[in-house]
């Protein structure tokens, strides 16, 4: 990979090995089946509906949003799930709740079009990639989700460097603290390319 | 900046009573996002300035939280969901 460098009148520029472009879209497409709004019956209309906001309408948001009713009230069990969809009351689960009802379900159709618009500007074969400022902001909320849900099922600490140090290279948690850190360095890149 | 993306806005806690403290945007020290990224959604989200923005980053990390914004609960509200579109670690809280 050559990391991001900034593009001039905005924007960022890369160029990614065909290995790095696909483990990057399977990472990617992990976290959109994560987030993908659930229900019990009506999962093909969530689908439907999906879709339809991933085209960034606002009003569409808003229709889904009420064709959907009220979302859940409970942090999901998933711990990488509740990483990507946090409470947001601490200490007041009444509120928490409340909270939850009315926003996890735009927040799900946000994490999951920020990671589709990611794929649409990643070439399944790699080779270079330009992305618009808002492409960027995109692709650095769908790798944020990729490492959050990384860093739940790898227990990482901010003291990763030594975790990662520890293990042997056979350890089969090896090779994922490697992309783990590698995801890091390509965000970091984005970040820096973007400043 | 461009601005914050489109967000669903629905009445919410219309029902609660209501208070004169004023209510906050707290964001969570958490060991994955980096120190970099979190300073960039700050400048991004809220417009501040790269120095301001680095402190608030410095605050979470050291401190392991920071108050990052201040007013009214359905704005407080509405600036939680957009960090958690960023995977930021953030709660609404009654200033006390």
């Amino acid at each position: 990979m050559e990391p991001f460098r900034s593009v001039r009148g905005g924007g960022a520029r890369a160029w990614l090995a065909a290995a790095e472009a696909s483990l990057l879209r399977s990472l990617v497409g992990q976290i959109m089946s994560l987030v993908e709004p659930e229900g019990p019956a009506d999962d093909r209309a969530d689908n439907r509906a999906g879709d339809l906001v991933s085209g960034q309408d606002a009003d569409l948001a808003a229709l889904e949003a009420m064709l959907h009713g009220p979302g859940a009230d409970k942090i999901p069990e998933d711990p990488v799930l509740a990483r990507l969809l946090p409470d947001g009351y601490r200490d007041d689960p009444e509120s928490a709740g409340e909270f939850r009802r009315y926003t996890e379900n735009s927040l799900r159709s946000a994490k999951h079009a920020a990671a589709q618009e990611m794929l649409d500007t990643l070439p399944e074969v790699g080779g270079r990639i330009r992305l618009t400022q808002d492409q960027a902001l995109s692709w650095l909320k769908a790798l944020n989700d990729v490492r959050l849900a990384l860093g739940v099922r790898l227990g990482v600490t901010e003291d990763f460097e030594e975790q990662w140090a520890r293990l042997k290279p056979d350890d089969p948690q090896w090779t994922a603290f490697e992309v783990y850190a590698w995801l890091g360095a390509v965000q970091e890149s984005l970040v820096q390319a973007l400043n | 900046m461009s601005t914050a993306p489109a967000e669903v806005d629905l009445p919410r806690s219309a029902d609660k009573p209501s208070s004169d403290k004023p209510w906050v945007t707290i964001v969570w020290n958490d060991p994955v996002n980096l120190m970099s990224y979190v300073t960039y959604v700050f400048q991004h989200v809220f417009g501040y300035p790269k120095k301001k923005a680095t402190k608030l980053m410095l605050d979470v990390h050291h401190k392991g939280k920071a108050v990052v914004a201040a007013g009214a609960r359905e704005a407080m509200e509405h600036n939680v969901e957009v960090l958690h579109g960023y995977g930021l670690w953030a709660t609404v809280n009654q200033d006390k």
